[in-house]
């Protein structure tokens, strides 16, 4: 197992570095600035090695160390309640939250991006997108049971977006379908502000049982530090200081060698030899080798453990003989775990990685001293505390600025687009929206991915939220949900944020299911423009604030920064991901109707909202003013009702109005089981007040189309007024007639809008 | 009865077969492809997955492990196998069942409930069907593409082997419209879609009466029994 490798001549060892104090180093090129360069040099009492220098260079990258994210993020931490955090058993911090759902189960969910990677090399940076995050949950002790992916591209016509679509649609099935993960949501948009700086976000969900947690911990000295899985090479070296931390310049995808390339067949293994070794009990703590390799792994178990490590780097088991230390300590090649293994487990330890063909080796030992060792043969290349690696990496309190556009933008109200003067103008602009690309069927992209694996998903795209049974035996399962509007993100951030939380938190209400945590990807434009940083720091106090509200943890997250070509940032997108738990997947509630003459009730209120809606962005071209409102306290309300309608079994379709407003809430519930309605808008523009087009395209917060069997019309009313949530009834569901007839507006056939809506993608791509 | 369910590196869907075996009213037994040990199975599933990471051809590798010279040998003597999508692979590149699957005609992976029209009822794994009867089951692969030589078809055809044709839909570009074959003595049979998927309420496909509904995949597990039961 163990082998010796060629010492390549030259080596920067510890003792040249104090012999040659004043040699130059190429701090610089590998992304660090001055300042910390120098903080490095205080810290060590001399310069770095160059092996030291890799180590900080990666682990002080804004995409490991958060610097200019750290100060916002706390509040994630600060603004939570005893009650929030009841069912919080590992909060942020770790690779991956862990949530307690009752039965002695649990789940750990992550989201995280992998944006830039996916712009240069679509196909490999979206899979080892799945393949990274997917490790994170293995970390934490938990079988992945679900990935989930959201993404946004460029305008849908540019020649570039079928390169990144193609490319990065075939990477995430090529990866979760090889991994026999099944897919069961997530989101595609389409904007121009995404051209340059597409956003490819994975998430991935595990379950455990509560006494099988584990921690990426290095408690025990003599335990020994094992590295397994796939042979470490020359791919995706620096790719997270060189990669995510830098804006894309003019000359485009240049960098490829730096992404990282992944083998799903390697990762299916692995993941089936962790779970082996975590039921053997013969590993105290673990890691995933993922942005920062070696370098990450090694420092974050001494650290997190208040330990040391000393490590022989020769033992690294290489795929390219020639690689240096550095681009070891450096290198992200994929499907690699570190274990801290107990001395008397390791033959245990090798038969299992031996069943299962996975190569490793021994890497070294925890010591109780705070000191990382880093050995080359008998040279010693890296001698440092742990912890100013992995964890007191520096702290930016960058300048916050007002943008300078933000007012004019917001005085740009879409109160000035001409609205519809006839219903068939009304008509035709919905169908417009149903076969824009961002509302068309994405179902030329999720018939890619296998949803049926594994057996227990029991709600999965084109419903609102996806649901996983996690226990066979009661049907107790949890419904996954995330979103994020950018438009209304960059119109007000702070707002923009909360709706995203809402939004989330309202897809998996009406599933059926309780939500109970909270999890985000943070993607951004450059921290360094003080626009950008008003923007993150609004959105992040928005998120807070949110999750207070509605009492519901953050329980981990990431943060992308950098999003931005040039000069111009993509719009704030704070994807949010909100987690629900429900007794039984048996009473979930799916997003259309299937049977006829039920009742069609819309719940909510409906205020002219068209700011930043689709109907002024798709239809209009126009983007300004503010966005809707969101009421939290309305969110949960709504939420409270539709758990207590499922658990009585009152509800057979529930569908979230959203983008498009109700005319696309509409159409979407009867193409979902091709089964069509009567519906009348009159008395809702009574009641609210309303135009038709306000009526129609209107996106205001906390409303849900749901459909009602007439035997509990009676009762499903009662609920409604006894909660306070507003409810009218405004249509009811039609088999015979395979059309949307919205009366006074239209009579649209099912065939038609599915031949409008259906065409869209494949005749795109 | 004890039906086997075969696990290769790679291999996804073997807890799926084992509880579709289960709620049939079978016992799955697990078993490993590096020993040659069937444990005295009745019958044996080859799942669905990626065995071998799908290197070399689909297939290929898994078709010479330990584990799968066995079932070759005890499939020549009459026991019942049955291989869904990648098991379909290894039945064929075991040449267990003639021809070869390749790369989805439209090049992409493609998961849909798929309907199918069940030709042969006369397997081991397709007794309780009707002859005709048009069931739906969940199909997902990337390399699904039934072809053979024009003899091979005739044959086929001639001798009543094709159990499983695709309905409304071609999905990936089969010769024949062809989703499923069987040997000359019905014991074995390999299909591209996948019964396991469609076993349970609630996690099948839609249906016109219910979401998730479908479970027109548990005959194929009760069909093994009876046949099991019968001989």
């Amino acid at each position: 197992m163990l082998k010796k490798n060629k010492a390549p001549s030259g080596v920067d060892t510890v003792e040249n570095a104090q012999q040659e104090p004043d040699k130059e180093q190429p701090w610089k090129e590998l992304g660090l600035k001055e300042d910390e360069y120098q903080s490095i040099r205080e810290i060590l009492g001399r310069r770095p090695t160059s092996s030291e220098l890799a180590m900080y260079s990666v682990m002080w990258s804004e995409h490991c160390s958060y610097k200019s994210s750290k100060i916002y993020l706390r509040q994630f931490g600060e603004k939570v309640t005893d009650e929030m955090k009841k069912h919080l058993m590992v909060g942020m911090g770790e690779n991956a939250g862990v949530v307690d759902i009752g039965e002695g189960l649990a789940v750990t969910f992550k989201v995280e991006s992998h944006n830039h990677p996916s712009y240069i090399e679509p196909f490999q940076g979206a899979a080892t997108g799945v393949g990274g995050i997917v490790r994170d949950i293995l970390s934490m002790g938990a079988r992945p049971v679900a990935v989930m992916d959201q993404l946004r591209f460029g305008a849908p016509q540019d020649p570039d977006t079928a390169r990144v679509v193609h490319g990065v649609v075939d990477g995430i099935s090529f990866y979760g379908n090889c991994l026999g993960l099944p897919n069961i949501g997530g989101e595609t948009v389409f904007d121009k502000v995404y051209q340059g700086n597409p956003l490819v976000n994975a998430l991935s969900i595990g379950s455990l049982k509560h006494e099988d947690l584990k921690l990426a911990k290095a408690t025990n000295a003599g335990d020994l530090v094992i590295l397994f899985g796939a042979r470490t090479g020359a791919d995706g070296i620096g790719g997270v200081s060189v990669l995510a931390s830098e804006t894309f310049g003019d000359e485009g995808p240049t960098k490829r060698p730096a992404v990282q390339v992944g083998d799903p067949f390697a990762e299916k293994v692995l993941i089936e030899c962790c779970l082996e070794l975590f039921q053997a009990g013969v590993v105290a703590g673990i890691q995933d080798l993922g942005g920062a390799g070696i370098s990450c792994a090694t420092s974050e178990l001494a650290s997190n453990g208040n330990m040391g490590m000393r490590v022989q780097l020769k033992n690294v088991l290489l795929r390219d003989e020639s690689l240096t230390p550095e681009e070891i300590l450096m290198s992200e090649s994929q499907e690699r775990m570190c274990a801290i293994v107990p001395k008397k487990h390791l033959k245990d330890f090798e038969k299992i990685v031996n069943k299962w063909e996975v190569e490793y080796s021994v890497l070294g030992e925890v010591i109780n001293e705070d000191r990382l060792y880093i050995d080359w043969g008998h040279e010693e290349i890296v001698n440092v505390p742990p912890r100013t690696v992995a964890h007191d990496g520096p702290v930016y309190d960058r300048p916050v600025e007002y943008p300078k556009y933000q007012d004019a933008l917001n005085a740009d109200s879409s109160s000035t687009l001409k609205r519809a003067e006839n219903p068939t103008e009304i008509a035709t602009q919905l169908m417009e929206l149903i076969s824009s690309p961002n509302h068309a069927d994405k179902s030329w992209i999720t018939a890619q991915y296998d949803k049926y694996v594994m057996g227990n998903t029991a709600l999965a795209m084109p419903d609102d939220g996806g649901m996983i049974r996690i226990s066979e035996e009661t049907g107790l399962g949890v419904a996954l949900a995330t979103d994020a509007n950018g438009k209304y993100c960059y119109l007000d951030p702070y707002e923009g944020a909360r709706q995203a939380l809402a939004e989330a938190y309202r897809n998996v209400a009406v599933t059926g299911a309780v939500p109970r945590a909270v999890t985000n990807c943070l993607n951004f434009g450059s921290p360094e423009n003080p626009e950008v940083m008003w923007q993150f720091k609004q959105a992040t106090a928005g998120l807070a604030d949110g999750c207070q509200e509605l009492g519901i943890p953050v329980t981990g997250g990431n943060v992308s920064f950098y999003n931005q070509t040039g000069d111009t940032a993509i719009y704030p997108t704070p994807v949010v991901g909100v987690l629900g738990v429900i007794d039984d997947v048996a009473r979930r509630i799916p997003s259309g109707w299937q049977d006829d003459g039920n009742n069609i009730y819309l719940l909510g209120s409906t205020y002219d909202e068209l700011d930043g809606s689709a109907w002024a962005k798709d239809l209009h071209d126009h983007l300004g003013g503010r966005p809707p409102k969101v009421d939290l306290k309305k969110e949960k309300e709504l939420g409270d009702l539709l758990h207590g309608a499922a658990m009585q079994g009152l509800i057979e379709a529930a569908h979230d109005v959203s983008e498009g407003g109700l005319g696309i809430a509409i159409l979407e519930a009867s193409l979902r089981f091709n089964v069509g309605a009567r519906l009348w808008l009159t008395e809702l523009m009574e009641r609210d007040n309303l135009d038709l087009t306000a009526a129609m395209f209107s996106e205001s917060q906390a409303r849900v189309i749901v459909s009602v069997g007439r035997e509990d019309d009676v009762k499903f009313q009662a609920l409604c007024e006894a909660r306070g949530v507003p409810v009218l009834r405004i249509g009811v569901t039609d088999k015979e007639n395979q059309a949307v007839d919205i009366q006074g507006v239209a009579k649209l056939e099912l065939e038609a809008i599915r031949v409008a809506w259906g065409g869209v993608l494949p005749g795109l791509y | 009865m004890r039906i086997g369910v075969i696990t290769y590196p790679g291999t996804l869907d073997d807890r799926d077969a084992q509880r579709a075996i289960r709620l049939a009213g079978g016992t799955p037994v697990p078993l490993w492809h590096a020993d040659d040990d069937l444990k005295k199975v009745d019958a044996v599933v080859l799942p669905g997955g990626f065995s071998y990471g799908d290197y070399l051809r689909c297939g290929a590798i898994a078709a010479k492990a330990p584990a799968t010279k066995e079932v070759i040998k005890k499939a020549q003597q009459g026991l019942p196998v049955l291989g869904i999508c990648n098991g379909f692979q290894v039945l064929v590149e075991s040449h267990l069942l003639p021809g070869g699957l390749i790369r989805n005609e439209h090049q992409h992976f493609i998961c849909r409930d798929q309907k199918l029209k069940v030709e042969n009822n006369q397997t081991a794994w397709t007794n309780l069907f009707e002859k005709d009867e048009e069931i739906t089951i969940p199909l997902k692969n990337g390399e699904g593409g039934y072809i053979a030589t024009q003899d091979t078809l005739k044959m086929l055809e001639e001798e009543n082997r094709v159990v499983f044709r695709y309905l409304e839909i071609n999905p990936n570009g089969s010769m024949n419209d062809i989703a499923g074959l069987t040997n000359e003595r019905g014991n074995v049979v390999g299909l591209m879609p996948h019964p396991e998927h469609a076993v349970e309420p609630g996690f099948g496909p839609d249906t016109p009466v219910a979401t998730r509904s479908g479970i027109d995949g548990l005959k194929f597990f009760q069909s093994a029994l009876k046949a099991l039961v019968n001989s």
